[in-house]
């Protein structure tokens, strides 16, 4: 790897970041749950593409059609049963409810998929690359989750801005009792609102299958880097948590540049870095706007 | 006020009957009644703490009461949530105003037309009522004076198309020129058949464009009527609560 190269790939990967990065954000902005089963829900969404796509289509590509439709619907689900409930009782039991899920979704899925270690192929598409030059090529597969991410980051803002529903989650994100007051059914809006963060994690959970291996316990790591871009990049603005994503996938790929060894530690250091100098992130923001 | 003291004796539109409302364990309204008629402006006084707010917040659904039930137009909504009450036409503008301060004007009116009753009322009619807003309604709420916010709230209440409106404490921080003018439009805005009803502490603002009141004294009715039946003593005692009615409604 040379410089160019490093900082080329710290921005495709710095694209899946964000793309974990905006279910959590939405969540935490709009709903006040701050969601440690992140990680494990995007590894479950993958899961669930290795268990239904042999009966639909070798290539896991299929699975973006039928995958975040069921975590969309999941997500409504949950939010008006089992998350409504614990954000009456307080931010204390939702983190203890979502940390139950966490533990909860890996054990289940060790027991259904053992802890071997599973993919998503997409044939060919895996291994191709744009060759620029004799020193830097890019990944068709890494691109795309990166164009991905930026559709799913510009859709999921546009629709907070510009639809009748984006503004009632805004207006629900930004007072729960004045939006009641103002007519809006503040617990369906939430639900909608979650089964919108659940569809964006079930992309990412996809995209970080098609790129890498995944275990039944691979969602910590996941949402360690989703909570570190959404951090970096301000709470609330989503274009922030691409910025944020970009900045940790390049400090992961200049520092291994620096030392093969440090690629994984950087980006944690940076993160604690930017926590310590600015600790509202770059580009914070009460809501997208 | 001899057209309101007809309307007095149409059936009422808004009718508590019992409330009391707990907060944890302190009773902020014991066993109150109310009742407001369509076409009506109705005042609530009473000093700081005495449950006014209580009262419009269990009217819109923000408190259960323990006791008592709601009514509009005879149905009983006491267990319905705030958001069906809007649109059964309750419709609360609370005290501290509470816009959406992440939001432009227009979103905040969009977003209280979104789920409202339909009718006569739209962002058009309120930007005609207060036409600085139609230039500046791309502007966020934030940057708006007290009394520019105020009227942005009334405005984001009446797109709902409310048949009862609920007013609490609008002249807060405001200076008195903007209060008199927010008041002076309110009896073109109730016209019709909308029931209004205004929270204040300020008795003199309240007492001038309602048909009647009621006072409210540590969470009880200590004096209700017509503004012009009763002396300034009387409603005085009934709202401080010295005098008879007063210290008995304090024991
Ligand atoms: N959410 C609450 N929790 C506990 N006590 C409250 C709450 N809201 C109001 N109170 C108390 O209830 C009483 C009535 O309050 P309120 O209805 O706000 O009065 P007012 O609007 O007339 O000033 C006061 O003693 C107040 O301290
Ligand atoms: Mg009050």
């Amino acid at each position: 790897m040379n410089w160019i190269n490093a900082i080329a790939q710290g921005l495709l990967l710095g694209g899946l970041y964000a793309l974990f990065a905006c279910g959590l954000s939405l969540l935490f902005g709009v709903v006040g749950i701050i969601n440690l089963a992140h990680g494990d829900l995007a590894v479950l969404g993958g899961y669930v593409a290795v268990a239904i796509l042999p009966s639909v289509h070798t290539n896991a590509l299929w699975a973006l059609l039928f995958v975040p439709p069921i975590f969309g619907a999941f997500g409504y689900v949950s939010q008006r049963t089992l998350l409504q409930r614990s954000l009456e009782n307080g931010p204390l039991t939702t983190l203890l409810v979502t940390f139950g899920l966490s533990v909860v979704l890996q054990n289940a899925l060790l027991e259904g998929f053992s802890a071997d270690s599973h993919s998503l192929s997409i044939g060919k598409l895996a291994t191709q690359a744009l060759r620029i030059n004799s020193q830097l090529s890019i990944s068709y597969l890494r691109f795309g989750i990166l164009v991905v991410a930026v559709v799913v980051l510009a859709g999921v803002q546009l629709l907070l801005a510009r639809t009748s529903v984006g503004r009632q989650i805004r207006a629900v994100a930004d007072d729960n009792e004045a939006a009641a007051i103002s007519g809006v059914n503040t617990r369906h809006i939430a639900g909608i609102a979650t089964g919108i963060a659940f569809v964006t994690v079930a992309i990412a959970g996809l995209a970080n299958g098609m790129y890498s291996q995944f275990t039944p316990t691979s969602g910590s790591s996941l949402l360690l880097f989703a909570f570190e871009a959404v951090i970096i990049g301000g709470l609330g603005s989503l274009w922030g948590t691409l910025a944020g994503g970009c900045v940790l996938g390049l400090a992961g790929t200049i520092g291994a540049q620096i030392d093969s060894t440090m690629g994984t530690l950087i980006p944690h250091l940076v993160f604690l870095a930017v926590l310590a100098v600015r600790p509202s992130g770059f580009f914070p923001a009460r809501a997208p706007a | 006020m001899s057209a309101h003291t007809e309307s007095a004796a149409t059936t009422p539109l808004l009718v508590a009957e019992g409330l009391t409302v707990l907060h944890g364990q302190l009773a902020a309204l014991r066993d109150v009644s109310i009742s407001v008629n369509a076409g009506e402006i109705f005042a609530v006084v009473g000093a700081n703490g005495a449950g006014k707010s209580t009262l419009l917040r269990t009217l819109a659904g923000l408190h259960r009461p323990a006791s008592g039930v709601v009514r509009v137009d005879g149905v009983d909504i006491t267990t319905h949530a705030t958001d069906q009450r809007v649109r059964q036409g309750v419709v609360l503008v609370p005290e501290g105003r509470r816009l959406f301060p992440s939001m432009t004007i227009e979103e905040n009116l969009l977003v209280g037309a979104a789920n409202g009753r339909r009718g006569e009322w739209n962002l058009d009619r309120v930007y005609d009522l207060f036409s600085w807003m139609r230039d500046r309604r791309k502007e966020k709420t934030s940057h708006l004076s007290g009394g520019e916010q105020q009227v942005v709230a009334l405005g984001r209440a009446l797109v709902a198309n409310p048949r009862v409106l609920l007013l609490d404490e609008i002249s807060l921080g405001l200076a008195p020129v903007i209060v008199q003018r927010i008041y002076q439009t309110l009896p073109s805005i109730a016209g019709g058949d909308m029931a209004v009803l205004v929270v204040e502490q300020d008795v003199t603002q309240a007492m001038r464009v309602a048909a009647r009141f009621q006072c409210l004294l540590e969470g009880r009715t200590t004096l209700a009527g017509r503004p012009q039946d009763h002396t300034t003593e009387e409603i005085e005692a009934a709202y401080f609560g010295f005098g008879g009615l007063g210290s008995a409604a304090a024991s």
